[in-house]
C-alpha cells in the first residue's frame, strides 16, 4: 500500500480552515452517535445477562442491573451444555483452518509463482466460483455427503476446506506476487525443486497472509449456521450457533440467560479481535481493495 | 483439464511441459475440489430440478414440471418478492450508510482506531448470538427500542410482529453488521491521492465537489466490488432472518411469510419437506438470477473509474 500523505492546509485560507473544521466537527459528532448505536447492544446484551428473571421484565427497564447476577453466566452454561458446544465448533473451526491454510498456499502457489500454459485462463474460472451461489451446490452435496454415510458428522463441513477457497487463495496470490524472483530464482540455480522453495523460502515470507487467511477461516467457520443446520443432526455434535438457537426456542423467555450465553459465545471473537486488529484491519482492506 | 493439455504435448517443450505439470500438481486441490464442490454439484443439481426427487426413491424425471409449478407457488413468489426488496431497498441503505460513515472517517478523526473497532465489531460477532440479542431489542413489551420510542411518545412498534415493519426492522438491523464494508470504504478513501484533491481544492471545489468528482471516481471499483459481492450475498439472505423467525415446530418466515427469503424456502422444500427435485429448480432459478444480475452490473460498469497501473 502506498504511504498516505497527510493533508497540508495551503496557509493564508482562515476561511476554509475554519470550514474544515467545522466539518470535522460534525464528523466528530455524527461518529460519536452512531459509534454509541453500535455498541449500545452489546452493553444492553451484558446488562440484560446481569439481571434477574423478574428484573428484565420491568417497566421501564433499569439501565444497570440492580445486583449483578454474575451467576447467570454459569446458569447458561449449565442449561445448554455450552462447553461441549464450544468444543464441538472449536474442533471444526481448527480443522477448517488447517485445511484452508495448507491447500491455499500450495494453490495460490501454483497461480503465482509457477508458470504455465493456460495459468491465467484456469485462474479466471476458478476466481468465478466465488460467485456462484452455495444454493445451487448444496442440495447434490447433500446426497453424495449422505450415501457416504457423512450426514451427521462434522466432515462435510470439514473436508471441502482440504480443497481450496477462491477468495483465499486469490488474496495469497497477490502476496506471493510481491515476493521479488531474485529470492526464488537463486535457491533455484543452487537446485532447489519448486516444493522446496515453497516450503523453506514461500512459506516463512507468507506468514503474515497466512495469518489474515486462518483469522477470516476462524471468524467465518465460528459464525457458520446454514452447514451446521444441514449436516449436524445429532445434538451432541451442534455448534455454538445452532445450540443457542435451539437453547432460544426452549427457553425463549429467559432472556438473562440467552443474553449471557450470547455474550459467552461473542467472548472469542471480541477477545481474538482485540489480539490480531491490525491482520483484520488490513487483510479486510486488501480483499476490497485489490478485488 | 490434465488429459486435455497432455494429450498433445508436442507444442510444447520439455521445460514448458514440466511448468506445466508443477503448477497443476500445485493446484491440484484447487481441481479437485472445483470438480467435486462446484462443477459436479452444479451438473447434477441442473438435472435434479427436472426430476421428483425425495432422496429415499431414485429421481424421478418430470421434465419442466418443477419449474410450472414454481410459477404458481404463491409462497415461492412471496420469498422471490422478499428477497428482491431486501436486495434493491436494503442492500442500497447498507452500502450508501456504510459509505457516508467511511467518509467522515475517513476525516482524519483523532482515535479513529477506536471508531474503526466500534464499527466493524459487529461485523464479526456470531451471526445467531447477534440475532437473538436484537430479538430482545426488538421486542414488543420489553424491548428497550420501543420504550425509548415511548419516551418520545412515539407508540410501540410491533418490529418483528407487523408485517409492515418487519423488513425495515431487519435492513435496520443488518446496518449493525455492516462494520466490514465501512472498512473497505475506508482503505479505498485513504488510497485516494492527496494531491487530486489538493488540486482540486486549489481550483475552487468545496468538499461537496470534491467528493463527488474526485473521492468517488477514485473509489468507484472498490464501490463496484461491494455491490457485486453484496449483490449475490443479499440473494442467499438467510441467518439473520431464519433465527429472528424459527419457532420450535420448524415454521420459518415470520408473520404472513413477510421475512420469509429465497434461500429459506428452498432450505425448507429441501430439507425439511425434502423435495430435492423442486428445491434443485429453485436453486437453478437464484442461480440464473444472480448471474443475470451480475452480468447486468458488469456491463453497466462504466461509471467505475480504473486508475492505470502505477
Amino acid at each position: 500500500m502506498q504511504a498516505v500523505e497527510t493533508l497540508h492546509q495551503p496557509s493564508g485560507l482562515q476561511s476554509r480552515r475554519n470550514q474544515d473544521r467545522f466539518s470535522k466537527g460534525i464528523a466528530y459528532v455524527v461518529c460519536t452517535l452512531v459509534g454509541l448505536a453500535y455498541v449500545f447492544p452489546l452493553y444492553w446484551m451484558v446488562t440484560t445477562a446481569l439481571k434477574t428473571d423478574v428484573e428484565i421484565f420491568q417497566v421501564p427497564p433499569s439501565l444497570f442491573p440492580a445486583a449483578p447476577q454474575w451467576q447467570n453466566f454459569l446458569a447458561s452454561t449449565q442449561t445448554i451444555p455450552f462447553w461441549l458446544y464450544m468444543y464441538n465448533t472449536l474442533v471444526i473451526c481448527l480443522l477448517t483452518i488447517i485445511g484452508t491454510v495448507a491447500s491455499c498456499s500450495l494453490i495460490a502457489y501454483g497461480f503465482a509463482r509457477v508458470r504455465w500454459p493456460g495459468r491465467n485462463v484456469v485462474f479466471m474460472i476458478y476466481l468465478s466460483t466465488i460467485m456462484l451461489p452455495a444454493q445451487v451446490t448444496m442440495i447434490p452435496l447433500y446426497i453424495i455427503f449422505r450415501q457416504m454415510g457423512w450426514v451427521g458428522t462434522i466432515w462435510p463441513l470439514v473436508v471441502p476446506a482440504f480443497f481450496g477457497n477462491a477468495l483465499f487463495v486469490f488474496l495469497l496470490r497477490q502476496f506471493f506476487m510481491t515476493i521479488p524472483n531474485e529470492l526464488t530464482d537463486a535457491a533455484r540455480i543452487d537446485g532447489a525443486n519448486e516444493l522446496g522453495i515453497f516450503w523453506r523460502i514461500m512459506l516463512p515470507l507468507l506468514k503474515p497472509a497466512l495469518a489474515t487467511v486462518a483469522l477470516f477461516t476462524f471468524v467465518a467457520t465460528y459464525r457458520d449456521f446454514l452447514g451446521p443446520l444441514i449436516y449436524l443432526t445429532d445434538q451432541d455434535q451442534w455448534t455454538i450457533s445452532l445450540g443457542l438457537k435451539m437453547f432460544q426456542n426452549q427457553y425463549g423467555a429467559q432472556w438473562q440467560l440467552m443474553m449471557a450465553a450470547a455474550t459467552l459465545t461473542m467472548v472469542p471473537t471480541v477477545i481474538l479481535f482485540f489480539l490480531t486488529q491490525r491482520t483484520f484491519i488490513e487483510g479486510i482492506a486488501l480483499t476490497g481493495i485489490k478485488g | 483439464m490434465a488429459t486435455a493439455t497432455s494429450a498433445r504435448p508436442a507444442r510444447w517443450n520439455k521445460k514448458e511441459a514440466r511448468a506445466l505439470l508443477t503448477g497443476l500438481a500445485f493446484i491440484s486441490p484447487a481441481i479437485i475440489g472445483f470438480l467435486a464442490f462446484a462443477a459436479w454439484p452444479i451438473y447434477r443439481s441442473f438435472y435434479y430440478s427436472f426430476t421428483d426427487f425425495n432422496i429415499l426413491q431414485p429421481p424421478y424425471f418430470v421434465g419442466m414440471q418443477n419449474y410450472v409449478d414454481l410459477l404458481k407457488d404463491r409462497v415461492y413468489g412471496i420469498a422471490v418478492a422478499n428477497t428482491l426488496y431486501m436486495v434493491l431497498i436494503g442492500l442500497p441503505v447498507h452500502l450508501i450508510f456504510d459509505f457516508f460513515m467511511a467518509l467522515l472517517l475517513a476525516t482524519q478523526l483523532r482515535g479513529l482506531s477506536i471508531y474503526r473497532t466500534i464499527f466493524y465489531l459487529p461485523s464479526i460477532t456470531p451471526v445467531v448470538a447477534a440475532a437473538i440479542v436484537w430479538m430482545w431489542l426488538f421486542n414488543g413489551q420489553y424491548g428497550i427500542l420501543n420504550e425509548i420510542l415511548g419516551r418520545f411518545g412515539i407508540p410501540h412498534v410491533g418490529w418483528l410482529t407487523d408485517p409492515r415493519f418487519t423488513k425495515p426492522s431487519l435492513i435496520f438491523m443488518g446496518m449493525w453488521f455492516g462494520g466490514n464494508t465501512i472498512i473497505i470504504y475506508l482503505a479505498g478513501l485513504r488510497d485516494v491521492p492527496v494531491s487530486l484533491l489538493e488540486a482540486a481544492e486549489l481550483d475552487g471545489a468545496n468538499a461537496l465537489s470534491k467528493t463527488w468528482h474526485v473521492t468517488l471516481p477514485m473509489i468507484s471499483p472498490v464501490i463496484f466490488y461491494t455491490l457485486i459481492i453484496n449483490v449475490i450475498g443479499y440473494f442467499q439472505y438467510f441467518t439473520e432472518a431464519w433465527v429472528l423467525t424459527a419457532t420450535r415446530d420448524g415454521a420459518v418466515g415470520g408473520p404472513l411469510n413477510s421475512m420469509l427469503f429465497y434461500a429459506m424456502y428452498l432450505y425448507q422444500t429441501a430439507f425439511q419437506q425434502l423435495n430435492m427435485g423442486y428445491a434443485s429448480a429453485q436453486a437453478w432459478i437464484l442461480f440464473a438470477i444472480v448471474l443475470v444480475a451480475s452480468g447486468v452490473l458488469f456491463r453497466s460498469s462504466g461509471w467505475v473509474y480504473y486508475r492505470s497501473e502505477e
